[in-house]
């Protein structure tokens, strides 16, 4: 059941919306795909709207902590969105702390932040 | 009143302990943050019987407590066990490189918390999440 996470070009832009719940694997195969598909179109930011999940464990947060400096270092930018209120309370009651990360409440804003920032 | 476990062998495991936490909890009647709650700190215990021990087990139970309603969370295992518990309850300790938010994280999420561990024997944890 190893599901690939579809990931959309949008100009010079990726889109990824989490659309379940993410196991290791599925996580680990998007790390890799989506630093593929940087690479392939030479996009310059990436959102990843989270609009759907309902929790983020420790594994799934350095996995996505970890491809957005991996984006970084190849240079795009990354912008988070959609973190529900259930999500971002467990996460710092977890102790875990994305601080250096993008982030918006939604896709739009995601998208309106990255433009923003990639200075179109 | 029903129980359930999930043996913790392999990765999928794990999903399946925090699948059947959160439908427990749903049945219960938490919340949307609990509930995440719940199944965060499901993740975490039985990511650390896979990554630690091994395989080992999580246990869900339903527990009333006069009027209070709520929900045991038991992770088992025959691991190597814990030396310095003391050690692993401080937060930002970790011996796998940062995987797994470790313990403390999960006291935070749960109500009530209590852990035992036999070098050479084994880790039981217990922790309960009350209705509120």
């Amino acid at each position: 059941m190893n599901m690939r996470i579809p990931i959309l070009k949008l100009h010079d832009c990726l889109l990824v919306s989490i659309q379940w719940e993410l196991d290791d694997q599925t996580a680990l195969q998007f790390q890799e795909d989506l630093l593929h598909k940087i690479h392939e179109t030479s996009a310059r930011g990436v959102v990843i709207d989270f609009t759907s999940i309902d929790f983020i464990d420790s594994f799934i947060a350095k996995v996505l902590g970890d491809v957005i400096s991996m984006s970084k270092l190849m240079g795009a930018k990354v912008v988070i969105t959609g973190i529900q209120p259930a999500v971002a309370i467990t996460l710092i009651e977890l102790g875990i702390r994305l601080e250096e990360v993008m982030t918006a409440l939604d896709l739009e804003k995601g998208l309106e932040k990255l433009q923003r920032e990639l200075g179109d | 009143m029903m129980d359930s476990s999930v043996k913790i062998i392999n990765e999928w495991d794990i999903v399946a302990a925090r699948q059947l936490g959160r439908n427990v909890a749903k049945e219960l009647g938490f919340g949307t943050v609990d509930q995440a709650r719940i199944t965060t700190a499901i993740s975490e215990l039985a990511r650390n019987i896979y990554l630690y021990a091994g395989q080992g087990e999580i246990m869900i139970e339903k527990v009333e407590s006069g009027t209070k309603k709520g929900m045991t969370i038991i992770s088992r295992d025959e691991g190597p066990g814990i030396p310095d518990l003391r050690k692993v309850m401080e937060d930002g300790f970790s011996t796998s490189g940062g995987l797994g938010a470790g313990l403390p994280g999960v006291k935070r999420l749960m109500d009530e918390f209590s852990i035992e561990s036999t070098p050479g024997k084994g880790t039981f944890i217990q922790s309960v999440k009350w209705l509120r």
